[in-house]
């Protein structure tokens, strides 16, 4: 709807202090985009894109602006290939370089994750990140992958079924969440034992989809080493401690609430 | 205006870029070749069929097989097929970009959604002048040089009339311009379907039975049509041919005129109108 692909049924959407439906040429200057999978014109190499999309935009582009954000995105010495050839994290790749042409104050990234490779993830989150850090720039992230948004972002909306039903910085609505820690000892009956006696005795259990050795406990992030502590003093051998993402315990209180 | 420009430039820029474009120029290229290169062996045996039969009532003299005669043949030939070369191009403008996302690429730029449809209404004229030009250059130029200028014997459905070597230019300047008329109307036409649609084919497909079957309409002269049949652009895209007849009927081509170019204008604006409240949701 702020791209102005769907309209709104009523109502109106306002940007930098001005409605969007009266001043949508000055707004979509300053705004970048990434809308779920970039889409190009796959006859065309990637250059020839972004110039279309530079025109577009009036953007008077020298070789060497268009080097350097080939070499920002990542896509340098294949910007002359045909889209045709490009795989999808290479189609994200210039997606970015795309939504970054035109220095927007805002980058919006719908789902950029989708398709890409585990080091494609790691060099999206680091570059948004980076634009943030050294360049100011707002990024609107929306995606499914709770783990990334916890990672990258600094403030959040949650919206169920249309209507949000959460809102604020990330920090703050994760603060007072507690975490299910889930734990593999080898003596297991000297964990229950020294579990029992610690300040968690009432905040384990046993694992019930797992096997025997296995103890689940609802504590907060900042406890973990404690918990680490404790038990190695105890001479209980730890063969493995993880805990599910925090943003996606949250997310599910919430939305099964 | 420089926004517009902009966007106007990267239209034809597509267009050109795109190797569909191509299969346009390449048809006419081999149609007008091969076509002339026949008229150039059998020309005269073919030519000598027709005038045995009027040679007990007039003498003919000269080149009656001269290039004014080979375009004007070659146009009524390719007037059939040059409507669904203007539509593989124009019929896909929206409908493929929306199909293959593109459309998206294109609502993330400043430009509103009807400078969208005018750029890409214009860069189609300017395909379909070019497609013409091509037309008017191999059946007239290239055929005036390989078989000489001359009288044409334009031979219409109801008489067979003489037009003066020297009499003729204008009226080819003027059957080239409604030619361009009645094809803008397919490209408006094109466009408009392919707003409504999100696959590439449908449009051009659609296009291409809209005009067999106003085609088939004009053809039958049965009273139940004579309401519609001068409404159908098809009837008036033949328009043309008038102006090879003795007397020319202006009345009959500026009417012609006008009906072209309210379809035009029809198809045009529809295309803005649904455009611009057109949810993109592919």
């Amino acid at each position: 709807m702020i791209m102005g692909l769907i309209k709104p049924t009523s109502g109106d959407i306002k940007l930098f202090d001005s409605s969007l439906a009266q001043n949508r040429n000055e707004i979509m200057r300053k705004i970048g985009c990434i809308i779920e999978k970039p889409d190009f014109y796959t006859y065309l190499t990637a250059h020839e894109n972004l110039r279309l999309f530079a025109r577009a935009h009036q953007l008077q582009y020298t070789e060497q602006q268009y080097k350097d954000l080939y070499e920002l995105v990542g896509l340098s010495g294949r910007e002359k290939g045909k889209v045709k050839t490009y795989s999808h994290g290479m189609k994200q790749r210039l997606g970015l370089a795309q939504a970054l042409l035109h220095a927007p104050e805002i980058i919006i990234l719908d789902e950029p994750n989708t398709g890409l490779d585990p080091q494609g993830i790691i060099d999206l989150r680091q570059l948004i990140t980076k634009l943030n850090a050294e360049r100011g720039m707002t990024v609107l992230f929306s995606s499914h992958i709770l783990s990334e948004v916890q990672e990258i972002c600094t403030s959040m909306i949650v919206i169920n079924k249309g209507k949000t039903i959460a809102q604020g910085s990330v920090a703050d609505l994760l603060s007072s969440e507690s975490l299910h820690v889930h734990l593999e000892v080898v003596q297991v009956d000297k964990c229950k034992l020294a579990l029992n006696q610690s300040e968690w005795k009432d905040l384990y259990q046993m694992d019930p989809n797992k096997s025997v050795d296995h103890f689940t406990l609802k504590m907060s992030k900042r406890e973990i080493p404690l918990l680490i502590r404790y038990l190695t003093a105890q001479d209980i051998d730890i063969v493995g401690i993880d805990y599910r993402n925090q943003l996606e315990e949250y997310f599910l209180k919430i939305t099964h609430s | 205006m420089k926004e517009f420009i902009a966007i106007f430039k990267n239209e034809l820029y597509k267009t050109a870029k795109r190797p569909r474009t191509y299969i346009g120029f390449g048809v006419i290229l081999f149609i007008c070749l091969t076509l002339q290169a026949a008229f150039y062996n059998d020309g005269k045996e073919i030519l000598s069929f027709f005038t045995n039969q009027i040679d007990n009532l007039f003498n003919v003299h000269g080149n009656v097989l001269n290039g004014n005669l080979i375009c004007f043949l070659l146009l009524q030939t390719l007037i059939v097929q040059m409507p669904l070369l203007v539509a593989l191009v124009t019929g896909d403008s929206v409908s493929g970009e929306t199909a293959s996302g593109t459309i998206r690429f294109l609502l993330a730029t400043p430009a509103s959604r009807s400078k969208i449809i005018l750029a890409k209404w214009l860069s189609g004229l300017c395909y379909t002048l070019l497609l013409l030009g091509l037309l008017g250059f191999m059946a007239l130029v290239v055929s005036k040089w390989i078989f000489g200028s001359g009288d044409l014997m334009a031979l219409n459905s109801e008489a067979l009339t003489i037009i003066r070597g020297d009499d003729i230019n204008w009226r080819w300047a003027a059957a080239f311009v409604i030619a361009f008329l009645s094809l803008a109307v397919v490209a408006s036409l094109g466009q408009m379907i392919s707003c409504f649609i999100d696959n590439s084919i449908t449009p051009i497909v659609s296009v291409m039975a809209i005009i067999i079957i106003f085609t088939i309409i004009g053809m039958f002269d049965l009273p139940s049509f004579d309401l519609i049949r001068p409404l159908l652009f098809t009837t008036h895209m033949i328009s043309w041919k008038s102006l090879f007849e003795d007397p020319i009927p202006f009345s009959d081509i500026y009417f012609s005129c006008i009906v072209l170019i309210i379809h035009i204008v029809a198809f045009l604006s529809i295309s803005i109108f649904y455009f611009n409240r057109k949810d993109i949701l592919t």
